[in-house]
């Protein structure tokens, strides 16, 4: 049976395409080493348009405007330029009312896109730009440590990690958000308490990574502008002991918070990185597999949601669950030894 | 049905839905069409594969594994035709549902008439409508341009102008449409369907010309009165078809295997309800209910005429949030027997969200998964009743149509520990009325079929005909004004064996009738306290012949709509109880 694959790696090549959501500028080239916080490329994804009617503003017929229009389609303009005119004795003129670019005129109208702060792609995660997708992005390569998580709020920071959590079942609370965190990226359990998030917001922290969050607080989260990464799901989950071990040990290192909101069909996922220099060969890490005996395993959802365990065997035929439902099953051991059978649904590989 | 021509006649179904794909096999065994298998494999449209090719492959894999049958050759094709070895298939049809909702803006002049039907068009697919362009809403023409090009749908529907009715408004619409598309880049421009005054058909056609794709679809309000959505609904299958392979590779494979002809799953579901509404009671119609993680289909046909619904923001999958978002946690709550905070319930959504493919292990967990089923039923429902027919018979206002029989699928409901379970989650969600058979869809076998029939439609017909199909009960519905415990309908059983019986339901209670699967019995049917059993009104009874299902003969006498005592533990005693009645 097919597996998914979630990522939790001291040391792996990752390469990331990012794209914008639809046409735009690409301002990196090959070659160029970038920060997880640097623009690969911008897009007008909400434009905003003025339509001006220069009959009226000339006090003119409609087919008479045209003939006093002093700029053409695709000429920038800036805030007060004469766009038409002047007419008559009061030498009437129509004006840009903001600065942007002509898009069409005739008719007696004009249409001018103005000029707005464009849509920022970041690079999500340092590392060199080894390939441009023309008008659309870049893809970036690395060598780290790598941590994927199953939710995040859509921003994209790095800083130096410092690790809250003392087991992987802690709870973040205000009380932990000390002022020396400011500027820092936070390595936390479980948080369910609003002030929480925004505690992490008024130091400011530059990220946060969380086990698992209360799905209430999503709205606020979403709102909040600083990245926040959960690895494992909502409700009190501890996290993963792979993920956990990881992350503890690379206290103080700079970690790029990647908390792009999961979307399979556009391959994103939120994921934390720790660029690491290294001369050996590093491969990029498998994203498919089938489930086969000795794999390292996490479980997906109640009981034993977000532990890790080894696949010992997967059971022939349909067994029969503890609710009654009959499904492909696989026997895992638990770290502590425990063996338990669950659903393979309820599986995926951890490597 | 007979066919009369039966010689190389096996047909091959693949379903790719958004978490399992299925590959079905139907072959003609002793003169008769007969579903023979079914292989399962995870889909593939999603990363890391990204390409729904490799599922496929293997649920066709896992077919060949079940029935020792050879159906892809060693040039990794399908074999077709069949040979003589009895290797590969003669006819091949595909469905989907696979995919991110397309997202739609619907396009129309007034807001209760074009602007409604065009939305209610979005939604006879995979879609859901992200913004609206109408008359009444007070948009500049540069807002409107701004709207378009901030949203980037995949799809515009324009609908307006009833026949012979309004020209310069719709124009002014297909202009704004136009002018947006030209500043987008090619690739990215929405494709366009006008199902609005035909005569404008040419005046579209001049301004959208090279700049999109677009179709042309009948006027889907051809007078204020009158709504007519299924020639468009064609079209909207064709645009979902042709977006859906540009997006997810693999599809357009699909597509070609399928002779052009892959069909968005509900479509194929809701040809098979129309079909059915034919030959059944054109008194009632034929409900049909797909409850799959994609979405939740509501496919009503009424002596031929389709309603379909498709519902997105209802999946049990990555849409599931939207239960939350059109409603509250408490109409989740009052399905679920046991004591579970809110918190734990939202929790669950989003982690269902995240893993739509997971499974409960827990009778808890469960029991909230058929919660959700319920409420995501139960909104459907109410949802797509906004397009079935005015006229049509019911047992009061707020009450389900008269529906006979009633179909269902989906995983929550096949996997369902017992058919009790999948029986009460039905009667719970759909809360019929009057006398209907509610029948379980085992091996989601319905819109393979519907995928079927244009190419096949003997196959169809004998298919549904077998005991693929499972009916799990007649059930039978007084619906009284008294209070719980009153009697309000007394029942005299005559089985085939000539034995009788008699006895009195009372209301607030489910009982059940022990008659055997396939067996028929004489049912009189005398309402007390003018309780009303569908057969003419209130205090009206008679005589009725019914045939047993899995669960006999089912008499929901709770009352319409169902209500649940607020109390956790007194819920979880009638839970129970109800539970027992239908078997466990």
């Amino acid at each position: 049976m097919l597996a998914p694959v979630v990522h939790v790696l001291p040391m792996t090549r990752i390469r990331r395409h990012r794209l914008l959501p639809i046409t735009g500028r690409v301002l990196v080239r090959k070659g160029q080493n970038v920060s997880a916080v640097d623009v690969v490329g911008e897009a007008n994804l909400e434009p905003r348009h003025v339509l001006l009617d220069l009959a009226r503003g000339l006090g003119v017929g409609i087919g008479d405007a045209d003939r006093y229009l002093e700029r053409e389609a695709g000429e920038s303009v800036s805030e007060g330029d004469v766009l038409a005119g002047p007419v008559g004795w009061g030498k009437r003129v129509v004006r840009a009312p903001c600065s942007g670019k002509i898009i069409l005129t005739g008719r007696g109208k004009i249409l001018i896109e103005e000029e707005v702060e464009p849509y920022q792609l970041l690079a999500g995660l340092p590392g060199e730009v080894v390939s441009l997708i023309p008008g659309r992005g870049a893809v970036v390569e690395s060598i780290g440590a790598l941590v994927q998580g199953v939710w995040g709020n859509g921003q994209i920071n790095f800083g130096l990690l410092r690790v809250l959590i003392k087991k992987a079942e802690d709870i973040l609370t205000v009380d932990k958000l000390d002022i020396d965190l400011r500027g820092t990226v936070a390595f936390a359990g479980y948080c369910g308490d609003e002030q929480v998030l925004h505690a992490a917001a008024e130091l400011p922290l530059r990220g946060l990574i969380l086990s698992s969050m209360a799905a209430s607080l999503i709205p606020l989260a979403e709102e909040i502008s600083l990245p926040i990464v959960i690895i494992e799901g909502f409700g009190l989950l501890p996290i993963n002991s792979s993920a956990f071990n990881l992350l503890i040990t690379s206290d103080q290192r700079e970690i790029a918070v990647n908390a792009e909101k999961l979307d399979r069909y556009a391959n994103q996922r939120p994921e934390v990185f720790i660029s690491l220099p290294v001369n050996q060969m590093v491969h990029e890490p498998r994203d498919a597999t089938l489930f086969s005996p000795g794999q390292k395993v996490r479980i997906l959802r109640a009981p034993y949601q977000s532990q890790v365990g080894t696949l010992i065997t997967l059971k022939p035929g349909l067994e029969v669950l503890p609710n009654g439902i009959k499904t492909t099953s696989a026997e895992v051991e638990l770290n502590n030894s425990i063996k338990v059978k669950l659903p393979l649904a309820n599986l995926e590989v951890l490597e | 049905m007979e066919s009369t021509d039966q010689s190389g006649t096996s047909l091959l179904a693949v379903d790719v839905g958004e978490v399992n794909t299925r590959a079905v096999l139907f072959d003609v065994v002793e003169g008769r069409y007969r579903f023979l298998a079914i292989g399962t494999a995870r889909t593939t449209a999603q990363a890391p594969y990204n390409h729904i090719g490799e599922g496929i492959n293997r649920a066709i894999t896992r077919l060949e594994d079940i029935t020792g049958r050879e159906l892809i050759g060693d040039d990794d094709r399908l074999i077709v035709p069949s040979k003589l070895d009895g290797s590969g298939i003669d006819m091949f049809v595909g469905t989907l549902s696979a995919g991110p909702p397309l997202q739609v803006i619907a396009v129309g002049l007034l807001e209760d008439l074009s602007l409604a039907s065009a939305q209610r068009l979005v939604s006879t697919t995979y879609a859901q409508v992200v913004d609206t362009l109408g008359l009444n809403d007070r948009k500049k023409p540069e807002e409107r341009l701004d709207m378009i090009l901030s949203q980037r749908p995949d799809v515009i529907v324009i609908a307006g102008g009833t026949e012979n009715g309004a020209t310069n408004s719709v124009i002014r619409m297909v202009e704004s449409v136009g002018l947006a598309c030209s500043l987008m880049a090619p690739e990215q421009r929405p494709e366009v369907l006008f199902a609005g005054n035909k005569a404008l058909n040419e005046e579209v056609e001049t301004r959208l010309g090279t700049l999109t794709k677009h179709y042309f679809a009948p006027n889907v309000r051809p007078a204020i009165e009158v709504e007519q959505l299924s020639p468009a609904q064609t079209r909207m299958a064709e645009i979902f078809r042709s977006i859906r392979s540009t997006r997810i590779p693999g599809v357009g494979n699909l597509d070609e295997w399928s002779g052009m002809r892959l069909t968005p799953t509900s479509t194929a579901f809701g040809r098979i309800i129309q079909f059915l509404s034919k030959v059944y009671d054109p008194a009632k119609g034929v409900l049909g209910i797909d409850v799959g993680a994609s979405a939740t289909t509501i496919a009503a046909a009424f002596d031929g005429e389709l309603s379909l619904g498709v519902f997105p923001e209802y999946g049990l999958g990555m849409g599931i949030p939207g239960l939350l978002e059109n409603g509250s946690i408490e109409d989740i709550q009052r399905w679920i027997p046991l004591e579970v905070g809110e918190d734990y319930i939202r929790d669950y959504i989003f982690n269902k969200k995240i893993y739509p493919a997971s499974l409960p292990v827990s009778t808890e967990d469960l029991a909230i998964e058929q919660a959700l089923a319920r409420q995501a039923i139960r909104r459907a429902i109410f949802a797509a009743e906004d397009g079935f027919p005015k006229k049509i018979g019911r047992s009061g206002i707020g009450m389900l149509p008269w529906f006979e029989p009633i179909l269902a699928t989906g995983s929550v409901l096949t996997r369902a520990p017992s058919v009790g379970h999948s029986l009460l989650t039905l009667l719970d969600a759909v809360q019929p009325t009057s006398i209907t058979t509610i029948v379980l869809d085992q091996s989601n076998l319905a819109a393979p079929l519907g995928a079927a029939a244009p190419i096949n439609p003997y196959l169809s017909v004998q298919v549904l005909e077998s005991s693929a199909f499972l009916s799990l009960a007649t059930v039978i519905t007084p619906i009284a004004n008294t209070r719980p415990g009153t009697p309000i309908l007394r029942l005299h059983v005559t089985y085939e064996s000539g034995d009788e019986t008699s006895f009195d339901i009372k209301q607030g209670t489910l009982e059940a009738l022990p008659i055997p699967m396939g067996e028929a019995a004489r049912l009189r049917l005398q309402p007390l306290h003018r309780s009303d059993v569908g057969m003419g009104g209130p205090g009206r009874g008679g005589s009725v012949r019914v045939v047993g299902g899995m669960l006999g003969v089912v008499i929901d006498a709770r009352g319409r709509p169902i209500r649940l005592p607020r109390d956790p533990s007194r819920r979880q005693d009638l839970y129970k109880k109800w539970l027992w009645t239908l078997g466990g």
